[in-house]
């Protein structure tokens, strides 16, 4: 049975020993791995068994104009021990036209709202997610406005919203 | 003329029979303006009288595109940007902001800097503490509280207006060091606060920690278990009154915390109580660190060196040495700038509402590809319809004023 608290050395290798050859690298001592969408779910469930119990945050890169990259969309989440204080990044990249991967609200409630704006400003879509609603945007907006083909000004969007007359209201 | 007896029968309720009992729920609208949710933000109450039922939040009200700013502002741009996130505590934003960009571009402060950027944290996590429990005190009908804690506010806001010429939105922080050092003049303002603050901390405790009313209003209000608190990842002073003892300070001490000796505040009773006595006991702990770090301020520069081209040098050394001109040259065109690597990182702070952390993917260029901000506020929002389940009305405002919802850091 494994240490209740193992480093994050021996957490990465059990990761691979289960899910295959994954890609690992260190950048300011922040460990970082990458793994298949389809494993992250499960993948994750492994690391909060082995200790990593709060889920930091989870978020999202467009790498459209990004040189060199490989994906257009890099999921993020971050974990973090709260009895060693050891942290973790856990990387998913997904491409169009239908990215999507499986929700982590089953493993943490945290992630509800967080997964939430991912897909307000993303596009992303999280299967199995409870309440996949926007977060930040009004209801009827269209685009998703942090990716990088959304202009900084937006499209006129706002000229378009609907008016609530006194009458109406 | 006399009363058919069915038609007045008070107690006859044949009527409501066949009824759910959902249709006795009434739905009660909260916010965006109203003024016990102090910032812009709406809850949808569904109530059984007054009984609160089921709440649901919606935020996105002052929804500003921070992050999409981000990505077309330089790194020293973008503070000033930080200051309206949390505008409660900006400076403590600042400080995470570029604690973030300077783990990407691996730049050491100057120990000066440290201790520089940890006094004024810790003077924005009291000004912070002193708003929240100053809300919740109001809110709950103590309004001299209210404006004991919101004078010593006012004496902060002096401080960072002598400091860098700002008292709300200070922008003070720079990459690789800050915008201005301390003056004898801050220092000594700093020493007097230091003196005179304690006093009115006591006073603030004698009027509300065992004032009845009080009490009766928040023990047991908005319970959140440690198990919880964990699960819906809240971090700060609302996970510390759970039981959870993680404090960034402590556990991955940043600036110049590892030198100083401090507590950290914690409680296990995680009601609305336990959160504000936390709170409560973090202020008298920030004013040890503003103390002990005031009187072991280390001396020599404050940014970073010129040899670094991080920091913009100054004057004296623009004018007098060819390193300072070709230092600013390289700082002010606008295609040249800081080397920054193709990578990403997070680094994140305690603030003084939790862990504010940014995530920022470099590519090679002075603005930031990807400027995501990890507030705190959003997690603690996300955590209200848990909490307020089943208590009443009136409890919704002291549970949101314990929470410390900063809508312009809930929405950015």
């Amino acid at each position: 049975m494994p240490h209740p608290c193992p480093a994050v050395d021996d957490v990465v290798a059990e990761l691979v020993a289960r899910f295959g050859p994954l890609e690992t690298s260190v950048f300011r001592g922040q460990t970082r791995v990458e793994l298949r969408p389809a494993d992250t779910s499960d993948a994750l469930r492994l690391l909060k068994d082995r200790g990593f119990d709060l889920l930091v945050d989870v978020t999202c890169v467009d790498y459209l104009e990004y040189k060199g990259a490989k994906h257009r969309y890099g999921l993020v989440y971050l974990l973090a021990n709260t009895v060693t204080n050891q942290r973790l990044t856990v990387r998913a990249y997904l491409d169009d036209p239908d990215p999507s991967i499986r929700s982590v609200v089953p493993l943490w409630e945290g992630a509800n709202w967080l997964e939430r704006e991912v897909w307000d400003l993303f596009g992303i879509r999280f299967e199995g997610h409870p309440d996949l609603r926007r977060l930040v945007m009004p209801e009827e907006f269209t685009a998703h406005p942090l990716r990088k083909d959304y202009p900084l000004q937006g499209r006129g969007e706002r000229h378009n919203f609907p008016v609530i007359t006194r009458d109406h209201s | 003329m006399s009363i058919a007896p069915a038609e007045y029968d008070v107690t006859n309720r044949a009527s409501e029979e066949g009824a759910r009992s959902e249709d006795y729920l009434w739905t009660l609208n909260f916010g965006p303006q109203h003024p016990a949710t102090h910032t812009t933000l709406r809850l949808v109450l569904k109530l059984e009288g007054e009984r609160v039922v089921d709440a649901m939040p919606e935020m996105g009200y002052l929804h500003s595109g921070f992050e999409k700013i981000g990505e077309h502002l330089t790194f020293n741009q973008y503070v000033t940007v930080t200051d309206r996130m949390n505008y409660i505590s900006p400076i403590a934003n600042n400080v995470a902001w570029h604690h973030a960009v300077e783990a990407l571009l691996g730049i050491d402060l100057t120990p000066r800097c440290r201790y520089v950027r940890t006094i004024v944290a810790e003077l924005a996590r009291i000004s912070d503490h002193l708003l929240s429990n100053g809300a919740v005190g109001l809110d709950t009908g103590a309004f001299t509280f209210f404006l004991y804690a919101f004078y010593q506010r006012e004496v902060i806001y002096d401080i960072f207006e002598t400091l860098c010429g700002a008292r709300f939105t200070n922008s003070y922080t720079r990459v690789g060091g800050v915008s201005q050092d301390f003056t004898p003049l801050v220092i000594e303002k700093i020493r007097a606060f230091l003196k005179t603050f304690p006093k009115t901390l006591d006073d603030m405790e004698r009027l509300l920690t065992r004032n009845r009313i009080f009490v009766d209003r928040t023990k047991g209000v908005g319970v959140l278990t440690k198990e919880e608190a964990i699960n819906r990842s809240a971090t700060g002073p609302v996970a510390r009154a759970s039981g959870v003892t993680r404090d960034l300070r402590k556990d991955e001490p940043y600036l110049a915390y590892a030198d100083l000796d401090f507590k950290v505040a914690c409680a296990s009773a995680g009601d609305c109580y336990a959160r504000y006595l936390v709170r409560m006991q973090e202020m008298r702990e920030s004013l040890k660190i503003v103390a002990q770090a005031l009187e072991n301020l280390p001396s020599g520069p404050v940014n970073v060196g010129i040899d670094q081209r991080m920091a913009l040098p100054t004057k004296q050394q623009v004018y007098s040495s060819i390193e300072g001109t070709i230092s600013h040259f390289e700082l002010s065109m606008a295609n040249r700038g800081f080397e920054v690597p193709f990578e990403e990182s997070y680094a994140a702070i305690e603030a003084p509402n939790g862990e504010l952390g940014f995530y920022i993917v470099g590519d090679g260029d002075d603005t930031a590809y990807r400027a995501r901000c990890r507030p705190p506020s959003v997690l603690h929002f996300a955590l209200f319809p848990f909490l307020i389940r089943g208590h009443t009305l009136s409890d919704v405002v002291a549970v949101l004023g314990s929470l410390n919802i900063i809508a312009a850091e809930l929405d950015r």
